[in-house]
């Protein structure tokens, strides 16, 4: 019995290994390389091969082992039912992070020093909480409202672009830009969602993907106004409200009578996006509570029995897909006074995929668990950036982007297989009698827009 | 006239190539419901797949003959690129089929994510160059300053598609293959519970696809003698706007889209700009599907209340 | 004393492809009635409330629903004006043919129920009945400007909102359950709520597709009740389709009988109950088929 267990494990590995084997080949087992007359020709990496199907092996081999060994493990008491936290440590929690969110760069500099922190602060710091923003501004559309938008990137571009043309030709500030930008991007969001509002589910998601490569691709163009592929470069920095960060007499440091230091426009941009996205937390928080949030949602479980009751789902849908496309709108201004420059290649599908995978990851329609999707992937996908001390051992043709990419599709692969309605799979009522008891997952429908 | 006949031609070609593609769209929203977003990248997959092996033989192996190596390659990349596409359905969506739309969807832009940047480590980010082959070029019309060419990879390509849609409309209406697709297509429940092994239908029309989607990889290979790992996302795209501009659902429709495709880039790139081409096809789906929701050839979704 | 007509359908014809549905039927549901539709299973009952309720556009025929005096030479000039509009006299006269499903529901105040009940079912049973009061909500919230400030009237108008939905979570006896989502309420209690929340509107006509379907005798007779109460306490109109003989018997004023999408028989329960066509069309069919099951099986 034991043996035959055993030989059936050793098959199945061995099934796994024929088939990693045909897998990589001839995808791994040749490199085909060019030389120097663009010729191709084919060099052979059997040992690779080997490595994988041998790894392959392996794994499968323990993995039987494992799975075998949980099996035999008297079945775990069955999963207690799910405790929602209570309302009163779910605030604790929240204001902990936030303080957390406001004391983390003072933290980072007081412990790194500025020059060591800088890494911390601009690229997990600030380049998570842009995502958390698109993360809770999609949210509203795909979370709330159920609609499906895979062009989420368009409005973001829209809103960076809108800053770079504003702010180059027009020499406008950075702070009355930013409500206007939010405003372009929301008419964006009105015009490219009227025409798409007839479609449901899929339908809908391929429209709004092809939108956003539309917008891309006019970006890439129309030269005359975006300047192509090269981008609008030499942004106007951004300014303590008027108050340059530079190391003059002008400058922020002199005004303030404090020591002069790059990063302090860092630390001012962390905070300005941390505002930004929180003021946009409190507008999703509001407006869930309000009959705009509400119909929203009423509206991702069922749209007949909306209409059914009177209510307009053009105005509804219109409006989640406006409010959406100004909090991208907003970030996107953020994002280009941050670079300092705007390019086509930073507003591709991926971007959308990203952000959307932020959503979904989190629990669609849960303001925390997008925070903690984001995190995941975009500090994890930063993290991977870590890899480039690779390169020292692997020499300069190993290039760790994409490794770092192939790790992020592969992670987005396993997070969904893992929990694929999200971290936060609960939600929670908008009003209440008594006391507010999260909803199940089950009960939740995603929406058919 | 004579321009107009050419970019026919051209348009029809390419459009073959999308109908292609955008079967293995068609089917697996068919049968399960799911965008399978990374379909385009398994068809980028398959050419590298197929250039590699027509390397493997006419550099190493010595075959002198080339459409006999080709032939071998079009077999081999459809069986390797069907083994892949069957294993990515086993490990990335088959546990999310009952679950819920979203992860699906993302688990399959995750594996796009992969495959393409999987293809880009393996074989290097750059285009390669497929060496020149089959190169005779027929004039169907001549003087009036402009000849209007076939070429015969033209005329490979529109009968390797032809005969593979004859052999994937065999499959379909007469097999029991056929007949358990349709029934998982209607109500995957009932199927399982009349006997129809319902993840064994769906592996095959995954592999169905990729076979297809790697004859699709063959020929875009030989017509355009260029591959690159990046090549999959916006083929795919397309082919997806294809079958949705078909009627997703629709083998027929997936074809009538796919050339519909192919003739408005190619004829927009044509007659307008070829910068904006990629724009004409989106802009071709969203006003059929503003207007048309259903796609061409879609059947009709009576809101049920 | 016969109460004026609420609702009058007349000529109405809907087809789809060959099929056609609903053939040529024309009737009226009286103020204040309760008015049952019953008829063998795909006689057109839903369609007909699909029609009335703008889900689905008739090809031919009309939809009056009439509060107030209207008189028949008013409700002609609206047919015949060019103006599609479906609303006269600010509500007094309806052409609901004319109108969206939307604006049945808030403009000419006809409230519905579905066969398959149709409840958002991960919000709570409180939030689906607050999102019935969706419009004027949505008003008193200066159209989300001023409830996003916190200013202006939000405040009261959901506090107003909230007062009447325990009103009817009373009513329906579900005060207990009030934070538990409407999913994992009971299929009878389901329904009930979906009542409810068509009358968190305020209609003045309420249609209910087979609100019994699936309750048990103690819910049924609940359920009766919960009509009565409706019709007596609210003044509300009720046009429902149903297939328990018992409750449309015991309930309804008039009852109105289609059969393969004609009217076949219109008139008071006693009546329906003794005429000849719809005992032929259906009852009598079913008494057949039993017989002959009966003889089948040898009983």
């Amino acid at each position: 019995m034991r043996t035959e267990g055993f030989l059936s494990k050793v098959k199945s590995a061995g099934l796994a290994a024929l088939i990693m084997a045909a897998l990589s080949f001839p995808i791994v087992a040749y490199h085909a390389d060019m030389d120097l007359t663009r010729g191709l020709f084919l060099e052979s990496r059997w040992p690779l091969v080997a490595i994988l199907v041998g790894g392959t092996f392996i794994l499968r081999l323990l993995s039987e082992f494992v799975f075998a060994w949980m099996r035999g493990r008297p079945a775990a008491a069955t999963r207690k039912t799910k405790q929602g936290i209570s309302p009163r440590a779910f605030h604790l929690i929240g204001f902990a992070g936030i303080g957390a969110l406001i004391a983390f760069p003072l933290a980072a500099v007081f412990m790194l020093g500025p020059a060591g922190s800088l890494k911390w602060i601009d690229n997990y710091g600030i380049q998570i909480l842009i995502y958390v923003m698109l993360g809770w501004g999609l949210n509203i559309v795909v979370g709330l409202a159920g609609l499906l938008d895979l062009g989420y990137v368009a409005f973001y571009a829209v809103g960076a672009y809108a800053y770079a043309l504003l702010a180059t030709d027009l020499g406008w500030s950075f702070w009355l830009c930013l409500p206007i930008c939010g405003a372009i991007a929301a008419l964006f969001g009105l015009a490219l969602g009227f025409p798409v509002l007839r479609l449901r589910g899929d339908y809908l998601a391929i429209v709004t993907l092809a939108f956003g490569e539309i917008t891309r691709i006019v970006a890439v163009n129309w030269t005359a106004l975006t300047n192509g592929d090269a981008g609008i470069s030499l942004l106007p920095k951004i300014t303590f409200f008027g108050i340059p960060f530079s190391k003059g007499a002008e400058g922020f440091a002199s005004h303030f009578r404090l020591p002069f230091f790059p990063i302090e426009r860092t630390i001012f941009l962390y905070y300005l996006i941390l505002a930004l996205a929180l003021l946009t937390n409190f507008l999703t928080l509001r407006l869930r509570r309000l009959p705009l949030g509400r119909v929203w949602e009423a509206l991702r479980e069922d749209e007949i029995a909306c209409r059914s009751l009177g209510i307009d789902t053009v105005a509804a849908k219109l409006s989640a897909f406006a409010i959406g496309a100004l909090i991208a709108g907003i970030a996107g201004a953020f994002f280009a006074v941050r670079q300092g420059f705007v390019s086509p290649s930073s507003f591709g599908f991926i971007e959308s995929a990203t952000i959307l995978s932020i959503v979904v990851l989190g629990g669609a329609g849960s303001q925390a668990g997008n925070v903690l999707a984001a995190i995941l992937i975009i500090g994890g996908s930063e993290f991977l950036r870590e890899l480039d001390v690779l390169q020292e051992f692997f020499g300069y043709t190993f290039d760790p982007t994409q490794y770092r990419m192939l790790l992020v599709g592969l992670a987005m692969v396993a997070m969904m297989n893992w929990r694929p309605r999200g971290l936060v799979a609960t939600r929670r009522p908008s009003i209440f009698l008594k006391k507010a008891k999260p909803v199940a997952v089950e009960l939740i429908a995603e929406g058919r827009g | 006239m004579e321009i107009f006949l050419q970019q026919l031609i051209n348009g029809l070609t390419l459009g073959a190539i999308y109908g292609l593609i955008a079967i293995g769209y068609t089917m697996v929203f068919g049968v399960i419901g799911m965008v399978n977003f990374a379909h385009g990248d398994v068809f980028m997959l398959s050419s590298f797949i197929a250039l590699i092996i027509f390397l493997l033989l006419t550099q190493i192996l010595g075959l002198a003959s080339i459409p006999l190596a080709l032939v071998i390659v079009l077999v081999a990349a459809m069986a390797l690129t069907g083994l892949w596409n069957f294993m990515i359905e086993r490990l990335a969506y088959r546990r999310l089929r009952a679950s819920f739309r979203l992860a699906p969807l993302i688990s399959s832009i995750g594996m796009s994510i992969f495959l393409s940047n999987f293809v880009a480590l393996a074989q290097g980010p750059r285009n390669k160059a497929v060496p020149s082959m089959l190169d005779e070029v027929f004039k169907l019309t001549e003087g009036h300053g402009y000849d209007v060419t076939l070429s015969l990879k033209q005329i490979l390509i529109i009968a390797v598609t032809a005969s593979l849609l004859f052999g994937l409309w065999y499959v379909v209406e007469k097999t029991p293959l056929g007949r358990a697709q349709r029934a998982c297509e209607q109500d995957q429940t009932m199927a399982a519970l009349l006997g129809v092994n319902v993840d064994r239908t769906v592996s095959a029309t995954f592999v169905i696809g990729a076979v297809l989607a790697a004859a699709a990889g063959v020929l875009y290979m030989l017509y355009y003698g260029v591959v690159n790992p990046n090549d999959g996302f916006i083929a795919g795209v397309k082919a997806f706007t294809a079958a949705v501009l078909g009627g997703i659902g629709s083998l027929p429709g997936a074809v009538l889209g796919g050339l519909l495709i192919g003739l408005v880039e190619t004829f927009w790139a044509a007659y307008f700009s070829s910068d904006y081409k990629d724009v004409a096809a989106f802009g071709v789906l969203a006003v059929t599907l503003i207007f048309l929701p259903r796609g061409l050839l879609g059947r009709a979704d009576v809101e049920k209340v | 004393m016969t109460a004026p007509p609420l609702l009058r359908v007349e000529h109405l014809t809907i087809r789809f492809g060959g099929l056609t549905a609903i053939d040529d039927a024309s009737f009226e549901a009286r103020r204040g009635e309760i008015t049952a539709l019953i008829g063998p299973n795909g006689a057109g009952k839903t369609t007909l409330f699909n029609c009335i309720t703008g889900f689905y556009k008739p090809d031919i025929g009309r939809i009056v629903l009439m509060q107030g005096e209207p008189n028949t030479a008013d409700i002609d000039r609206l047919t015949r004006s060019v103006r599609r509009h479906g609303i006269f006299a600010s509500g007094c006269i309806c052409l609901l043919e004319r109108m969206s499903d939307a604006e049945i529901a808030r403009r000419a105040r006809v409230a519905r129920t579905f066969q398959n009940i149709r409840l958002f079912s991960g919000m709570t049973a409180l939030e689906n009945l607050i999102v019935a009061r969706h419009n004027p909500l949505m008003a008193a919230s200066g159209y989300t400007i001023l409830g996003l400030l916190g200013i202006g009237a939000y405040r009261s108008a959901e506090k107003e909102a909230i007062e009447t939905a325990k009103y009817w979570l009373a009513q329906i006896g579900l005060t207990e359950r009030a934070d538990d989502a409407a999913g994992s309420l009971s299929y009878g209690a389901q329904r009930q709520l979906e009542i409810a929340r068509a009358m968190m509107t305020e209609p003045v006509l309420l249609c209910l597709d087979e609100p019994a379907a699936g309750l048990n005798s103690a819910e049924s007779s609940k359920l009766n009740e919960l009509l009565r109460d409706i019709r007596k306490t609210h003044g509300t109109s009720i046009l429902l389709i149903e297939h328990d003989m018992s409750v449309v018997m015991s309930i309804s004023n008039h009852v109105i009988v289609l059969d393969y999408g004609r009217k076949i028989a219109d008139g008071t329960p006693s009546a329906i109950r003794c005429n000849e066509n719809v005992i032929a069309a259906y009852l009598g069919v079913e008494d057949d088929e039993l017989r002959l099951a009966e003889t089948k099986v040898g009983a």
